[in-house]
C-alpha cells in the first residue's frame, strides 16, 4: 500500500508534469533541429517565434471567446491554433524573405545568420509585447482536470490523490500526434524526402534538380506549425509571459543539441531527458521516500537536490557534460 | 580620418544639444554610462571583431563585475562570520575538491564502467557532504539580522579595487566556459555563453549569504565625494555661487564629472592598450586565424588556445565594466539584469560602430547609450500625436500609450538588423 502511494506520489509530481514539460520542450527542439538541418544556424529567435505564435492563438481565443464560439470541454485555443499557425508561418516566411534570403544567397558564415537571427528576435520581442503586453496572460478555458486528486483518492481508497490535468493530457496527445505526421511527412513524401536529402548533401540535392528555395519555404513553415504548437502548449500548461518564453530558448537548445542538432529523433530524445532531469532534481523527495523506504531510513529533510531556481542550471549541466563528452550529441547529429 | 571626427563630432553634438535642450545634469548621467557601455562595447569587439568569437553572455560578466564590487567594498558582517562564516569556507572547499577528485579521478582510472562509477561515486559523495556543511552555514549567515544584512559583507576595501578584481573574476568564469566550449562548432559557444549567463544571474539572486540576493545591496562606498557633504563645504558652495550655480545643482554636476573622469581615464587606457594589441604581431595572428582558421593552423598556431585567450580578456573588460557601472549606481541589485539591456543592446552598439575596429565601438557605445535613452521620450511624443484622433480613456489609447517603452526593443532590432544587411562594417570599418 505504502509502494503504491508512493508510486502515485511519484506519477502526480514527477513523471505527468515531466512528461508534459518534455513534450513542450521535444516540439520545440523539432523546430530548432529542423532549421538548423535545412538552413545550418541555430535560430536564436526560436523563443520569441513560440511567443509569437501563443500571442495569435492567443487573440484568436479572444476572438472566439467574445463571439462565443466554444469547444467544451477543450480549450478554445485549440479551435484557435490553426489560424495562430497560419498567421506565424506567414510572419516567418516574411522574415526570411526580407532577412534570411540574402544572408543565403550570400553564403555566410553561419555565425552571421545567427546575428540576424538575433536581430529578428529582439523585433519579435518588441511585437509581442506591444501587442499583448508583459504580462501574464491565462487563456485556458477548458475543464480544468481529467482526473481530480479528491476523485482518485475515493476510487482507489489511497491516501494520495492523483490530478491529471487537462492541459497536461492535451500536450501529451498533441505532441504523439505532431511527431507521427512530422515523421510521416518527412519520410514518405516527396517533400519531405527532398528536404532530408538537402540536409544530407545540399550539392548533391541541387544536382538532382530539388528546389533550395521550396525546401527552405517548407522549412519555414514546419517550424512555424511546431513552434507555435509548443508555445500553446506550454502556455496552456502554465501561462504565457513573453519572457518566460525567452527563457525557454536554453532547455530548447539544450535538448536539441543533447540529441544531436539536425537529427529529429535526437531533439524528442533530448526533450524528454531535459525535462526528466529538470524535475527529478528540483523535486523534494521527502513524501517518496518517507512512503517507499523503512521508518527509520525516511529523510528528515525535504530531500530536495536543487532548488527550482536553479532548474535552468540542470539543462544548462547537462549541455555542458555533452558538450565535453559527446559534442555531436547523443544521436549523431551535423557537424558545419 | 575626417569622415571619422566628422562622427564623433556628431555624437558629440548629440550629448551637447541634450544638454541644452534637457539638463546638464542628464547629458552628463547619459555620458557616464556611454562611457561605461563603450567599456563593454570594447570587450565584446575584441572577442567579435578580433576572432570572430560569438559570446551572447554579456550580461553575466557584466553581473559578475557588480558582485566584485560588493565583496570588496562593503565592510564584513562580524556576526555573520562568527554564525557560519567558516563552515561556509570549508563548504565551499568541499565543493571544489570535489569537482578536483572528479577530474582526478575521470583522468586516472582506466576508461570503462569502474571509471563511470568512480566518478559518480565521488561527486555523490562530495554532493551529500557539501549540502551538509553549506545548508546550515547558509542558514545561520542568513538569519544575521535578515532585514538589513544577512550576508557576509565583504572585505572593506577601497571600491576602486573592484574593477580589476570584477575583471578577474568575470575571466574567470569565461575560461571554464571557454574551456568546453571552444574548439567546437561556432554556434555552440553563443549557447554555452546564454546558459551561463542565466545560470549567474540565478545564483545572484538566489545566493542571499553571499549578496543579499533579491534584497540588494544598498550604499556601497563611492571613490568620489558625496554631495550632502559637497554642498556642507563653504568652499565648495563659493565656488559654485561663482559660477552662478546653485549648491545641489553644482554639487550633483561635480560628482558626475569626477566619475566621467576616472571612466575617462580606463576607456583610454583601454583604447590604448587594445590599438596596441591590434596592431601588434599578436593582433595581426588573431585576424588571420579570423579570416581563415584552416590557413592559421597549418602555420603552427593553436587556434583553440588563441580562442581561449582573447574570449578570457574580453570577458575580463565586461567584467570591469560591471563593475564599474555598479560602482556608479552604488547599489547592486541583481533583478535588474536583463539579457536584452546588458546582452543584446551592446551587440547593437558594436556593430553599428564598426565591428573589428575598436574607434568604431566606442563611438557605437555612445551613439547606441544615447538613442537607449532618447528613444523613449521620442517614443513616446510620436506615440502621443499618432493617438491624438483617438478618444481620451479609450482603452486602444490607453494600450498604445503604455507599449511605448517596449518600442526601444523593436527600434534595436531593426536597427541591427538594417546595419548588418545594408552597411554590415559599421560606421567606422576595420582598416
Amino acid at each position: 500500500m505504502d509502494l503504491l502511494n508512493a508510486l502515485v506520489v511519484l506519477l502526480n509530481f514527477v513523471i505527468i508534469p515531466a512528461t508534459a514539460y518534455g513534450s513542450q520542450l521535444a516540439l520545440g527542439a523539432l523546430g530548432v533541429t529542423l532549421i538548423y538541418g535545412i538552413l545550418r544556424f541555430s535560430n536564436f529567435a526560436h523563443g520569441d517565434t513560440m511567443a509569437f505564435g501563443a500571442m495569435v492563438t492567443i487573440l484568436f481565443t479572444w476572438a472566439f471567446q467574445a463571439m462565443g464560439v466554444s469547444i467544451q470541454p477543450l480549450p478554445t485555443a485549440l479551435l484557435a491554433l490553426p489560424f495562430g499557425i497560419a498567421v506565424t508561418a506567414g510572419m516567418m516566411l516574411l522574415t526570411d524573405r526580407w532577412v534570411y534570403r540574402f544572408y543565403r544567397a550570400q553564403k555566410v558564415k553561419p555565425i552571421i545568420l545567427v546575428m540576424a537571427s538575433l536581430g529578428v528576435m529582439f523585433v519579435l520581442n518588441g511585437i509581442v509585447r506591444v501587442i499583448i503586453g508583459p504580462g501574464e496572460q491565462q487563456f485556458n478555458d477548458g475543464a480544468r482536470f481529467i482526473i481530480r486528486a479528491r476523485d482518485f483518492k475515493e476510487m482507489t481508497g489511497l491516501n494520495e490523490g492523483l490530478a491529471f490535468k487537462t492541459s497536461q493530457g492535451i500536450t501529451i496527445v498533441v505532441t504523439i500526434i505532431a511527431v507521427i505526421a512530422l515523421f510521416w511527412f518527412l519520410n514518405r513524401t516527396r517533400t519531405g524526402k527532398s528536404m532530408r536529402a538537402y540536409s544530407d548533401n545540399e550539392d548533391l540535392a541541387l544536382l538532382s534538380g530539388i528546389n533550395p528555395e521550396k525546401v527552405v519555404r517548407v522549412t519555414w513553415i514546419l517550424a512555424a506549425i511546431l513552434a507555435t504548437t509548443a508555445g500553446v502548449l506550454y502556455g496552456l500548461d502554465k501561462a504565457f509571459k513573453p519572457f518566460t518564453y525567452f527563457q525557454l530558448l536554453l532547455p530548447v537548445f539544450a535538448s536539441a543539441i543533447v540529441g544531436g542538432l539536425g537529427n529529429p529523433l535526437g531533439a524528442i530524445a533530448g526533450g524528454y531527458i531535459i525535462a526528466f532531469s529538470e524535475v527529478t532534481l528540483t523535486y523534494a523527495w521527502k513524501k517518496v521516500a518517507t512512503y517507499a523506504l523503512p521508518e527509520s531510513l525516511a529523510p528528515d529533510g525535504l530531500a530536495q537536490l536543487l532548488s527550482t531556481d536553479y532548474k535552468y542550471a540542470v539543462s544548462f549541466t547537462i549541455l555542458v557534460i555533452v558538450l565535453i563528452f559527446k559534442p555531436y550529441g547523443l544521436f549523431r547529429g551535423k557537424a558545419v | 580620418m575626417n569622415r571619422n571626427a566628422l562622427l564623433f563630432g556628431g555624437v558629440a553634438l548629440l550629448y551637447v544639444l541634450t544638454g541644452f535642450f534637457q539638463s546638464w545634469n542628464t547629458a552628463l548621467a547619459i555620458f557616464n554610462m556611454g562611457l561605461i557601455s563603450a567599456i563593454m562595447a570594447l570587450g565584446v569587439n575584441i572577442q567579435w571583431g578580433y576572432a570572430g568569437l560569438f559570446n551572447v553572455g554579456i550580461m553575466g560578466f557584466v553581473a559578475l563585475g557588480g558582485l566584485a564590487t560588493v565583496l570588496v567594498s562593503m565592510p564584513p558582517v562580524g556576526e555573520a562570520w562568527a554564525a557560519g562564516g567558516g563552515r561556509m569556507l570549508a563548504a565551499l572547499a568541499v565543493g571544489a575538491a570535489t569537482v578536483a577528485a572528479g577530474i582526478l579521478a575521470y583522468r586516472r582510472v582506466t576508461a570503462g564502467r569502474l571509471r563511470v562509477l568512480a566518478v559518480i561515486a565521488v561527486f555523490g559523495v562530495g554532493f551529500v557532504l557539501y549540502r551538509a556543511l553549506f545548508d546550515p552555514a547558509r542558514d545561520a549567515i542568513e538569519a544575521v539580522d535578515a532585514a538589513s544584512t544577512g550576508y557576509l559583507g565583504g572585505m572593506s576595501l577601497p571600491i576602486l579595487l573592484a574593477w580589476p578584481l570584477g575583471g578577474l573574476l568575470a575571466a574567470g568564469a569565461a575560461w571554464l566556459i571557454g574551456k568546453t566550449a571552444l574548439g567546437l562548432r561556432s554556434d555552440y559557444l553563443a549557447i554555452a555563453t546564454l546558459g551561463i549567463a542565466e545560470i549567474i544571474i540565478a545564483v545572484m539572486k538566489n545566493e542571499d549569504w553571499m549578496a543579499r540576493g533579491v534584497k540588494n545591496v544598498v550604499g556601497l562606498p563611492r571613490p568620489v565625494p558625496y554631495e550632502v557633504d559637497l554642498q556642507e563645504s563653504t568652499g565648495f558652495v563659493e565656488r559654485a555661487a561663482w559660477l552662478g550655480l546653485d549648491p545641489a545643482t553644482a554639487s550633483s554636476l561635480w560628482v558626475k564629472l569626477l566619475y566621467a573622469g576616472l571612466f575617462l581615464v580606463v576607456l583610454l587606457a583601454l583604447i590604448w592598450l587594445t590599438q596596441m594589441a591590434l596592431n601588434s604581431p599578436w593582433g595581426r595572428m588573431m585576424r588571420a586565424i579570423r579570416d581563415n582558421e584552416v590557413a592559421a593552423e597549418a602555420m603552427g598556431k593553436h587556434v583553440t588556445r588563441r580562442h581561449l585567450q582573447i574570449f578570457v580578456i574580453g570577458s575580463a573588460i565586461c567584467g570591469m565594466a560591471g563593475a564599474m557601472m555598479t560602482t556608479l549606481d552604488g547599489q547592486l541589485t541583481p533583478g535588474t539584469y536583463q539579457p536584452l539591456r546588458f546582452t543584446f543592446l551592446v551587440w547593437v552598439m558594436v556593430i553599428v560602430g564598426g565591428s573589428g575596429n575598436n574607434w568604431g565601438s566606442v563611438l557605437g557605445g555612445f551613439l547606441i547609450w544615447w538613442l537607449w535613452i532618447q528613444v523613449e521620450p521620442i517614443g513616446g511624443a510620436i506615440m502621443h500625436i499618432v493617438t491624438l484622433p483617438l478618444p481620451d480613456g479609450s482603452g486602444l489609447k490607453e494600450h498604445l500609450l503604455d507599449s511605448v517603452q517596449h518600442i526601444r526593443l523593436l527600434t534595436m532590432g531593426v536597427v541591427l538588423l538594417l546595419v548588418l544587411r545594408f552597411s554590415p562594417r559599421g560606421l567606422i570599418p576595420e582598416r
